[in-house]
């Protein structure tokens, strides 16, 4: 009887034994993977928190109005966001312009109405080309779209389309259109592979539906597919404009640097992520620095609310969601 | 996980020891222990300083100072947030910079350079002529065309074609702005009370460029474009350069000799912080400029301080040999003099 | 009501459309390819990988501090995030609350959105000011920030197509939870969360923006992380925008070379992406 209950005794001690190790083992892993997970949560934070603390002597002086002001004068002290709100706008609209169809006409190509293996060969080169840091687009946009831009695209666009604003005054090359065209071509990429996946997502049934009551293959798409990944692809499209809002080297390239407001798209211009890369190691005046901190605090809080948005669009579309 | 921090430590010792291993190798064997000085500033001198950086360090292998030509207003800023030991800019300091810096700056000037309009003008490679008068309305946007009747007067028998001006500036906060803007500020009252003088003004119209460089590469890529530029730069690149008229009538070329008339003409104050554009004189050129290295007065590191002591002693000497070969004009005798007097004020 | 050859045109006319799209798209990238060789494979020689830059006018030199740089840089900054990026991962795939995993994620995503511009600023205030001067390692704080929340994501992604089935084995067996982990799911996922880390690099590798204002630029050899740094992409934006034939031309060699090294790395990434367990392509 002893030796038996011995025996027990012995066992239970060590399954205890081993289950405080395993607990322990668990223990450390649980609170050595949240620690790095909060670690996350700290560097947004931080972020947040050194944008506005050192935005404080600008946010004080001007307040609200600094995104409202045209001025940007250092040697009077006088600075507001108006004209880099502008540029970043204006250049990211043109190249969702240009963008958007190049990119929705790829990716409806690749996902519908090309066959397999050539659809995946030419992803891949899609997603290689999305890869290609924005410093090589500058270099390229400097020497080879700029001179082709000042002649002869411009030009031909004043002649025919002169009428408009838009295209008027003289062909620098530099300026807005140019920003916005090497903004377009990064924006394609990425646009072409995030529809493409919204609109494989769409239900097989869906398009076998359509083509049973003799939809052609363009009509099965235009009529059934599209409408149903239509929040993806707009998600897509915000996600994009998110990222040309942000977009630095590129942009500083070309958009001949100028913080005014022109609207003619041959004209220079100023992104808010421009004038930051090119003033802030010179700022002499604290109040300088501030200012162009404030304005990193703007496109801060624009990229946030673009990107949400499109993560938002991404999240609605689904079985049921989009149109029958 | 294990092999991740075996991993991780192997590199970070093997790192640790590439390094202490690579000072020795690049030191190539010099006796003192490797020095590593910072610098950042203008532009305008940035060819001279960086021949004059180079050639020092093939003489001291143990000393590397590194510049980088990031503008005279970085320059300034770095100097007073102190993330390098000394800076570089045409303008000086004024006195309510020099109220902000919380350290004492004394003013080195090094070279004399000269700010000339450079131009690319398809089919016209003859030397055009400015008047004061004229570049204030380009830069203010008034002249809109080259052909304009102003400009056409001051240059008969050049062919000027009715195309428009594309004005190049300085994107930067930029010695070479304050150089350019404090002369138009001098000659143009419209100028002075539109715009006015500083490294960074709010500019009437044209593209911005980076550093000297940029407005050059911008100048050289456009058509019909004006920018302004020191010397060396239209130079060095081949870009077509302006004669000025200065305060006497006379255009003058921008040389060695015209430049050095500019600061002969102006008396030179005990801290060296003056402006000498515009000044009298048949033969100066108008738009000429000291440019200076600013250095802090307490130097604590006294291996970093001895170097520069050493330094701007070598530049006042052996350096000023070197200015001429491209282009800058050297330091009038007496000026070198009051300069290494004001050496010693370093410690 | 369409004649059927009108509606058959106009499948045709739109096959037309958009496979001159995804024509235009395909082929930027063999033209910027074409372009990067053309202007600078003639200078890529042994002192473009060996010297340091010379002075501007002067003809020659090379950018042997600027790759070392890079290299340098782009290893810090995995160093750093690797280890943050992974175990994060872990805590969203494998131990996570529904609702703090939601916070994490969110903010994760928030992080990646983040302006590399502002990255730079966040890196400037953090490094840079407190300690006084530019560093390298500070660009690679910058770096990291950026490769943190891309690490997360695709690892938390890939430990989750792991098959629960896998993880209910290894427990029967009486293995304890860190270690189903660390033997069991982290083994199975290796080679896709490889392609995650790689894809990571990748992106750091052609970051220009953040390294402005932090490990700025030397014209010296340098590999000490407590001094400023060259970096290929920050050299490469220096050259281009200034008048110098000759560094226009070493511009374009080092494009070539940061192109090939970021179209390594992807295509690196997707041939291990094959490697994904029970998963063929």
């Amino acid at each position: 009887m002893a030796g038996v209950s011995t025996i027990e005794a012995q066992a239970g001690l060590r399954k205890r034994l081993l289950a405080r190790r395993r607990n322990l083992g668990d223990g450390a892993a649980y609170v050595l993977t949240l620690l790095f997970a909060t670690l996350i949560l700290i560097l947004t934070a931080l972020v947040l928190y050194e944008l506005f603390a050192a935005s404080h002597l600008s946010r004080a002086r001007f307040g609200f109005s600094f995104v409202f002001s045209r001025s940007w004068n250092p040697v009077t002290g006088q600075f507001g966001a108006l004209p880099f709100i502008y540029g970043t706008v204006v250049t990211s609209l043109v190249a969702l312009v240009i963008g958007a169809p190049l990119g929705l006409g790829c990716a409806i190509f690749l996902s519908e109405l090309a066959p397999r293996k050539i659809s995946d060969a030419l992803t891949f080169v899609v997603e290689l080309l999305a890869a290609v840091p924005s410093v090589i687009y500058g270099l390229l946009a400097l020497f080879a779209l700029v001179p082709l831009l000042r002649n002869p695209v411009e030009p031909w666009l004043r002649k025919c389309f002169g009428f408009l604003p838009l295209f008027q005054g003289p062909a620098q090359g530099v300026g807005l259109l140019a920003a916005g065209v090497v903004l377009a071509i990064m924006v394609v990429p990425f646009i072409t592979s995030v529809s493409r996946e919204s609109l494989l997502a769409v239900p097989r049934e869906q398009r076998e539906a359509a083509l049973a009551l003799g939809a052609t293959r363009w009509e099965a798409t235009w009529s059934v597919v599209l409408p149903y990944a239509r929040s993806g692809i707009g998600g897509a499209i915000f996600l994009a404009l998110a990222r040309a809002l942000a977009e630095t080297m590129a942009v500083t390239m070309v958009i001949g640097n100028d913080p005014q407001i022109h609207t003619s798209l041959f004209a220079p211009g100023y992104s808010i992520a421009a004038v930051i890369a090119n003033e802030f190691t010179e700022a002499v005046t604290n109040l300088h620095l501030s200012a162009l901190i404030e304005l990193g605090l703007v496109l801060f809080v624009i990229t946030v609310v673009i990107n949400g948005f499109g993560q938002l669009l991404m999240l609605a579309t689904g079985p049921g969601r989009g149109r029958s | 996980m294990k092999i991740w921090i075996a991993g991780a430590s192997v590199s970070l010792l093997l790192f640790l020891a590439l390094d202490r291993g690579a000072e020795g190798l690049w030191a190539r064997g010099s006796s003192g222990d490797p020095l590593f000085i910072t610098a950042a500033g203008a532009t305008f001198p940035y060819p001279i300083y960086s021949k004059w950086f180079d050639e020092y360090h093939k003489l001291h292998p143990d000393i590397q100072i590194n510049y980088q030509a990031i503008g005279s207003g970085a320059g300034i800023r770095q100097l007073q947030e102190g993330t390098v030991d000394f800076g570089a800019s045409d303008m000086p300091m004024t006195d309510e910079m020099l109220a902000q810096t919380k350290i004492k700056v004394l003013h080195f000037p090094t070279v004399l350079g000269a700010d000339v309009p450079t131009y690319n003008i398809p089919g016209v490679t003859a030397q055009l002529r400015f008047t004061p008068t004229a570049l204030a309305k380009l830069f203010l946007g008034e002249i809109q065309k080259w052909n304009d009747p102003e400009l056409v007067r001051a240059n008969p028998g050049v062919r000027l074609p009715a195309e428009d001006v594309v004005i190049v500036h300085r994107s930067d906060a930029s010695g070479t702005t304050f150089i350019w803007t404090d002369y138009l500020s001098k000659v143009s009252p419209e100028w002075k009370s539109k715009v006015g003088a500083g490294t960074s003004v709010a500019w009437p119209t044209g593209l911005g460029g980076k550093g000297n460089q940029g407005v050059s590469g911008l100048v050289q890529q456009t058509p019909y474009s004006l920018g302004y530029v020191e010397l060396i730069y239209a130079l060095q690149n081949k870009l077509s350069y302006g004669i000025v008229q200065n305060s006497a009538g006379n255009f003058i070329k921008p040389d060695l000799s015209s430049v050095t008339a500019a600061a002969a003409g102006v008396r030179m104050p005990a801290d060296f912080r003056v402006s000498i554009t515009n000044p009298p004189g048949a033969h100066a050129y108008p738009i000429s400029s000291f440019t200076y290295l600013l250095i802090p007065e307490t130097i604590s590191n006294p291996a970093k301080r001895d170097a520069i002591k050493a330094f701007l002693r070598w530049m006042l000497t052996k350096g000023q040999t070197m200015v001429e070969s491209l282009d800058y004009a050297p330091l009038p005798a007496q000026l070198v003099t009051q300069e290494e007097a004001q050496i010693a004020k370093i410690h | 009501m369409k004649t059927a050859r009108v509606r058959k045109l106009t499948g045709m006319v739109m096959f037309g459309l958009t496979s001159l799209c995804t024509l235009i798209t395909v082929s930027s990238l063999f033209f910027i390819l074409g372009y990067l060789l053309w202007h600078g494979l003639a200078s890529i020689n042994w002192a473009f990988f060996t010297q340091v830059p010379k002075p501007p006018g002067e003809v020659g030199g090379g950018m042997a501090n600027a790759i070392v740089g890079s290299i340098e840089l782009i290893l810090l900054a995995t160093l750093m995030g690797v280890p943050v990026g992974f175990l994060a991962g872990v805590y969203l795939s494998e131990f996570g609350g529904e609702r703090f995993s939601f916070v994490i994620r969110f903010t994760t995503d928030l992080l990646n959105g983040v302006p590399s511009i502002v990255v730079g600023i966040l890196a400037w205030a953090l490094v840079v000011v407190p300690l006084g001067h530019f560093s390298l390692f500070a660009g690679a704080v910058a770096l990291s920030v950026i490769f943190i929340p891309i690490a997360v994501r695709t690892t938390e992604q890939f430990l989750q197509d792991v098959p629960q089935s896998l993880r209910e084995a290894s427990l029967a067996l009486g293995a304890p939870k860190w270690k189903t982990i660390a033997s069991v799911v982290v083994p199975a996922a290796l080679g896709p969360l490889g392609t995650g880390m790689l894809l990571a690099v990748a992106r750091i590798a052609g970051e220009t923006a953040p390294l402005l204002f932090t490990s700025f630029s030397n014209s010296f050899w340098n590999l000490s992380p407590s001094r400023p740094a060259a970096s290929l992409p920050v050299t490469i934006f220096e050259y281009a925008i200034s008048p110098y034939a000759d560094w226009h031309r070493q511009a374009w060699a080092a494009g070539l070379v940061l192109l090939a090294l970021v179209l390594l790395l992807n295509v690196s990434a997707r041939i291990l992406m094959s490697t994904r367990y029970g998963y063929r392509g």
